[in-house]
């Protein structure tokens, strides 16, 4: 669905924006994460044709966002990351104006104006004037006028931000539902890792305008399977007796992390552990969190909150 | 409409009768472009606005409607028109100053300060058709505000005058006025656009377009003081839009014993120059502006 081919971007000759990005991804939801800088938005315009790449081309829906941007933008829909609402208009007029300008006639344009609102969770307020709404309601404006002409992709850039927890937890539930239940591929852009990797399908991570990694979510989770164990006592002859037999044995205060390489490897521990008669307290298995497959390439990426 | 309940599952609200597709048409580029200037033409006048944004547009509208108001009645009495038809962009110069002032920056300076052009960028229509899609408006706006009193006028004495040749002639007075209401509104709608356009802060546009159209016609008079003579007046009124129309109306229209001496074909170049400059600024200005 959308194919980068050594996408470069520089900025006035000197700022390079995205360095020879090649990437392709499927439907779905695609989580586009990396530092603030790291080149996002950067992306997301170059996918919209509202910037030239410097070098290399982009295809969203095997169109060259370049030059065929007006075909590509008629299927997209995209919610930008600073604040982008008139405060003296009301969300129905201002969704039902955004839909008109997406090519719906008048009152189709006011329908789903209404319907768009509705799903977004704005229904009862749809009268009242933007000026009055809370971030978490201008959030959902944003994603509303994205939405309302029911496009084929969402681009969505950091629609989480300024939100409160509980914000962001219901921005990202209603952004699967949109994924899943309304069956319209979205990526979304975000520094935190965290927050993305709870609801996409896909992972595409960028640092400085290159590619870290991109892969199916589930790739990324399954190889990497963990085994903690802990024990009441004997933590230390537990772990020389696994490194003997082979296993790379982690210490992380009482719990011993042991990588999951084989359905073997929890059999193995068990016996290990029944041999030295030790009081058993959990072994259970720990689905690596994506984080820490990025964190070993680079710091930043995990936990860059600014 | 027809209902589906694919998203009932996972929403569990009972009236949540799910997401629908949109199947049907999607009426393109040109189909925006209109919208964008419908809805630019009603935020010209306010509507769809609170009352706050009514306030100016229809206060320059009223008066200039007082005009026509007057003109009717007193030719009623004396059979002559105190303020002619090409004369009301001239008479009412500060009230349509006003509309433009007010309403230019209604049209861009609240779009890119509340940095709405990222959500009409990304949707088909290019940036061209924003912009001239705003200019129309605004030339709308000051076409309809110059034109509502000239029909009344017309209307009156339609009804008053003696004798079909009397009307006819009123006709085409009446048709001259709306070319030159025309010509107003293209020439002033695209000095104080592109002045709106530079400017995020609304109210800054409205003071830096009314300063420039009054500052460029006081420096004018102090130039024409200053070489003295006619010649010096036409120079000086080489430089605010408002002055440079009158002198191109006098030449256009032959209007008798006026102190134009040979200056009207420069007139008319100024005119011209004036307004592709700043469309030409605008369009690059909207070519240039980041989203």
């Amino acid at each position: 669905m959308i194919e980068a081919q050594s996408l470069t971007m520089r900025y006035g000759g000197r700022v390079t924006a995205l360095d020879n990005l090649t990437v392709a991804v499927e439907p779905g939801v695609i989580g586009l994460v990396g530092a603030n800088g790291a080149g996002k938005s950067t992306l997301i315009k170059l996918m919209l044709g509202l910037l030239t790449p410097t070098s290399g081309t982009v295809r969203v829906f095997e169109l060259d966002a370049t030059t065929e941007g007006e075909a590509v933008r008629a299927r997209v829909g995209y919610m930008p990351e600073s604040d982008a609402l008139p405060p003296d208009l009301s969300a129905a007029e201002f969704v039902t104006h955004m839909a008109r300008m997406s090519g719906l006639p008048r009152t189709v344009a006011r329908e789903r104006a209404s319907e768009t609102l509705r799903h977004v969770g704005l229904y009862e307020e749809r009268y009242r004037q933007i000026g009055g709404y809370s971030t978490g309601m201008k959030q959902r404006v944003k994603l509303a006028q994205s939405l309302v002409h029911d496009p084929d992709l969402l681009l969505l850039d950091e629609p989480t931000n300024g939100l409160d927890p509980a914000g962001r937890d219901a921005m990202l539930t209603l952004i699967a539902r949109i994924g899943e239940e309304f069956g319209i591929a979205v990526v979304v852009c975000s520094h935190l890792l965290g927050e993305v990797e709870r609801i996409c399908d896909t992972l595409v991570a960028i640092d400085a305008g290159r590619l870290l990694r991109a892969d199916r979510i589930d790739a990324m989770t399954t190889q990497q399977g963990v085994l903690a164990v802990e024990v009441d006592e004997g933590t230390d002859i537990l772990a020389a007796r696994l490194a003997d037999i082979g296993l790379r044995v982690a210490r992380e205060d009482r719990l011993l992390l042991v990588p999951l390489e084989s359905d073997r490897t929890y059999d193995t521990i068990m016996q290990v552990v029944a041999d030295l008669e030790l009081p058993l307290h959990r072994l259970d298995e720990r689905r690596h969190r994506v984080a820490e497959l990025f964190a070993q390439r680079t710091g930043e990426v995990a936990h860059a909150d600014k | 409409m027809p209902t589906s309940d694919r998203g009932r599952g996972a929403a569990g609200v009972i009236h949540d009768i799910g997401y629908q597709r949109y199947t049907g048409v999607r009426l393109g580029r040109d189909y925006a472009v209109r919208s964008l200037y419908v809805h630019g033409v009603r935020t010209v006048f306010g509507l769809g606005r609170g009352p706050k944004a009514k306030i100016f547009p229809w206060f320059s509208a009223s008066v200039l409607m007082l005009f026509a108001v007057i003109d009717v009645a007193v030719r009623a009495k004396t059979g002559t028109l105190p303020i002619s038809y090409l004369n009301i962009s001239r008479d009412g110069v500060l009230l349509v100053l006003l509309f433009l002032a007010t309403a230019a920056p209604e049209l861009v300076s609240r779009d890119l300060r509340n940095k709405t052009l990222p959500l009409y960028f990304s949707r088909p229509l290019e940036r061209t058709d924003y912009i001239l899609a705003k200019y129309a408006a605004l030339v709308t706006g000051v076409f309809l505000v110059l034109a509502a009193p000239m029909f009344v006028v017309f209307l009156g004495g339609a009804f008053s005058l003696n004798g079909a040749h009397a009307v006819w002639r009123e006709f085409t007075d009446f048709l001259g006025g709306l070319v030159w209401a025309a010509v107003v509104a293209v020439v002033e709608s695209a000095v104080a656009l592109l002045i709106a356009s530079l400017l995020r802060r609304a109210a800054v546009a409205t003071a830096v377009i009314a300063g420039y159209f009054l500052l460029t016609t006081g420096v004018g008079q102090a130039i024409g003081a200053i070489i003295g003579s006619d010649t010096g007046k036409n120079i000086g009124n080489m430089l605010s839009p408002p002055d440079v129309l009158e002198g191109l109306k006098k030449w256009a229209y032959r209007i008798p014993f006026t102190d134009i001496g040979g200056f009207g074909p420069a007139y008319l170049t100024v005119t011209v120059l004036m307004t592709a400059v700043a469309v030409a600024l605008l369009l690059v200005r909207y070519r240039r502006v980041s989203v």
